[in-house]
């Protein structure tokens, strides 16, 4: 499946990628409204670690075996058969924190009403992370497609 | 202490501003600083080299950097620039640096020469619709062809270098740029089957794969001069001058040579490197011959040898001698062109207009019967494809630009190369700093505006009514002056709009 990963010798540490990607997951899609006036404040799904001199960006991964499905005491938590998608199903979600807390990379975050993750903005033509990097650090491919390329 | 106001006020729109921080983490010269406590940004302005890298990259456009408003009593003899740089050496004690070409408001020839169009007499050309020729070969032609009975060329053409446009990219060396720099414009001449050039900085591994669109240089410093280098290209170039600072060398401070550059320049680690004023082999004519036919000689008169003059006062004379030594391509610079660094007194002060000095050499070979025997590339401050054109009618073969592919490049003429500290990535060797410069993005860019020149070349030589560019040089009836004195006109070798 087309995920997307991080070039880490070409990322700038902007986190503009988070911006967007909150901006994304907003109600009103506008970058001042999203930070100033939302509530509940949404929160970027991509998180960039790291500092000036070595910098990455985390996001899920849609692991093969996703340890947060595993994890998820209400099956809110589900990985799509089909696509390969991991994503939550909001309405069942408790926030009780567990796929946070099994999530080996850490990049599960939990309102106060449920889990966010990357959802690899469905519906859109690339992931708003993806469009908006300056630097082309972040790709959304399938690495086994590209490789047989 | 500093008696000067900062040059520039950043100025930010706090209802716009959302405290993300990327102007702060983006910003080399520490000028946006992330006040934690009260969860905003405040600016150092005296850093401020207005770059325009935090406000292209501030997602909500609420930034924007204007010159200080301060004023100094109105002067027009001691202006602020003049005020201001006197201020600058009494407390440094020393020489002034700038970098990119000259800032100063002087004329342009170019944009004082206008170009001719068809009508009713002879046809325009539709470029989208009909060949339009816009290949260039560079090297010595031949006076005349003499061929065997089976219609091939008794004697062997002297080497020729093809161009698919006629601009190619200036030097600019890997020391004064970043290596991501330099790749991205090796693509893209790679990409429009042009040339870049290495610059006097040597080459570096990395970019041997595209040896075959490269120019060699070969400056007083001889930095990274052997056998094996010469042959990693199609030209070599002979720098004996620049249009920015005619009759001086070059110094790229220690600091600035990392591992990578002092391989490719073959010089410690950490020392300074200087480029003599003159080369010390070279103090004539019969000197430079010399040189030109060593490398011939080693290189097995494979390829052409190009020598690059800054435009000075005896440019024609001086052009001659360098065609009679034995140059196969002749490069001037106009005093307008760019460098990385040099004294900004010489930067303003030195040298003579691109336009004047190639019009006075192409004159000047021409009654000397030796035009022929070389090809003439002119460069220093090339705006636009309209001057490229004016440029060729002139009389030049092709045109090198720099800083037009370093503003595609994200330069925004803030003309502090010389401080390493390039937030583009571009004129500096920090780490962190060159990776902004991702050879994918910009290798695209200065590929499109290549062949968006190119484009417009097309058309403009479509409404001349001409289909290939060798038929536009030399071609001095194509252009008129405007405003132009009757001297302008006879050194340009151009009638007055209306004539």
């Amino acid at each position: 499946m087309k995920k997307v990963y991080a070039v880490q010798n070409l990322c700038l540490n902007c986190k503009l990628c988070e911006v967007y990607c909150k901006t994304a997951h907003s109600q009103t899609k506008n970058i001042v409204k999203a930070y100033k006036e939302e509530v509940p404040e949404p929160s970027a799904r991509i998180v960039v670690e790291g500092d000036n001199q070595a910098s990455l960006a985390l996001q899920c991964r849609h692991c093969e075996s996703p340890a947060c499905v595993e994890a998820c005491i209400t099956g809110a938590m589900q990985k799509n058969p089909k696509t390969g998608l991991v994503s939550t199903d909001e309405t069942r979600c408790v926030a009780c924190m567990t796929c946070l807390a099994a999530c080996p990379y850490g990049i599960i975050r939990v309102n106060e009403r449920a889990a966010m993750k990357c959802d690899l903005c469905q519906g859109e033509e690339a992931p708003a992370c993806v469009q908006n990097c300056p630097n082309r650090a972040l790709v959304c491919v399938d690495i086994y497609e590209e490789a047989e390329r | 202490m500093r008696y000067y106001a900062p040059e520039f006020m950043v100025y930010r729109d706090e209802e716009r501003c959302i405290a993300c921080g990327a102007c702060a983490r983006q910003c080399s010269n520490k000028v946006h600083i992330i006040d934690e406590e009260k969860g905003k940004l405040r600016a150092e302005e005296e850093n401020c080299v207005n770059c325009q890298r935090c406000v292209a990259l501030c997602p909500t456009n609420a930034l924007h950097i204007r010159h200080n408003p301060n004023e100094l009593r109105l002067n027009y003899n001691w202006t602020q620039k003049a005020v201001k740089e006197v201020e600058k050496q009494a407390l440094s004690g020393g020489v002034l640096l700038s970098a990119m070409g000259n800032p100063a408001n002087h004329p342009s020839y170019f944009d004082r020469i206008l170009l001719n169009a068809s009508q009713v007499t002879n046809p325009s050309i539709d470029p989208l619709r009909e060949p339009m020729e816009t290949r260039v070969y560079l090297g010595r032609k031949p006076s005349k062809l003499e061929f065997n009975a089976d219609g091939t060329l008794k004697e062997k053409l002297p080497p020729q270098v093809e161009l698919d446009i006629p601009i190619m990219i200036s030097a600019m060396s890997f020391g004064s740029i970043s290596l991501n720099a330099q790749k991205s414009l090796a693509r893209a001449a790679e990409e429009c089957n042009t040339l870049f050039n290495t610059g006097e900085g040597g080459m570096h591994r990395d970019l041997i794969g595209y040896k075959n669109r490269a120019v060699i240089q070969v400056a007083s410093g001889r930095f990274g001069v052997n056998k094996e280098y010469l042959n990693n290209g199609r030209i070599i170039e002979i720098k004996i001058g620049q249009g920015a600072k005619p009759g001086i060398g070059g110094h790229v401070p220690g600091e600035k040579v990392n591992e990578d550059v002092s391989q490719a320049r073959t010089i410690p680690k950490g020392t300074d490197a200087i480029s003599p004023a003159p080369h010390h082999d070279i103090y004539s004519i019969e000197d430079l011959r010399q040189l030109i036919y060593s490398l011939k000689e080693a290189t097995d008169y494979k390829k052409p040898v190009s020598v690059k003059i800054a435009a000075v006062h005896n440019v024609a004379a001086i052009a001659s001698g360098c065609v009679r030594a034995g140059a196969d391509i002749l490069v001037i610079d106009g005093y307008k062109g760019g460098t990385g660094a040099a004294p900004t007194r010489l930067l303003e002060n030195v040298g003579i207009p691109i336009e004047l000095a190639l019009a006075s050499v192409d004159q000047r070979l021409r009654d000397e019967s030796i035009r022929h025997q070389v090809s003439i590339v002119c460069t220093g401050s090339i705006h636009n494809s309209a001057d490229v054109v004016k440029a060729i009618a002139l009389g030049a073969d092709a045109v090198y630009i720099a800083s037009a592919v370093l503003i595609a490049m994200g330069c925004h003429m803030c003309r502090t190369c010389h401080t390493g500290l390039c937030n583009w990535g571009i004129a500096t060797q920090r780490e962190d700093l060159t990776r902004r410069l991702n050879p994918d993005i910009y290798a695209e860019r200065v590929a499109n505006l290549l062949k968006a020149w190119n484009h417009e070349i097309q058309e403009m030589l479509g409404g001349m009514g001409i289909n290939a560019i060798e038929s536009l040089k030399g071609n001095r009836l194509m252009l008129r002056g405007i405003g132009l004195s009757e001297t302008e006109l006879r050194i340009l070798g151009i009638k007055h709009a209306g004539e």
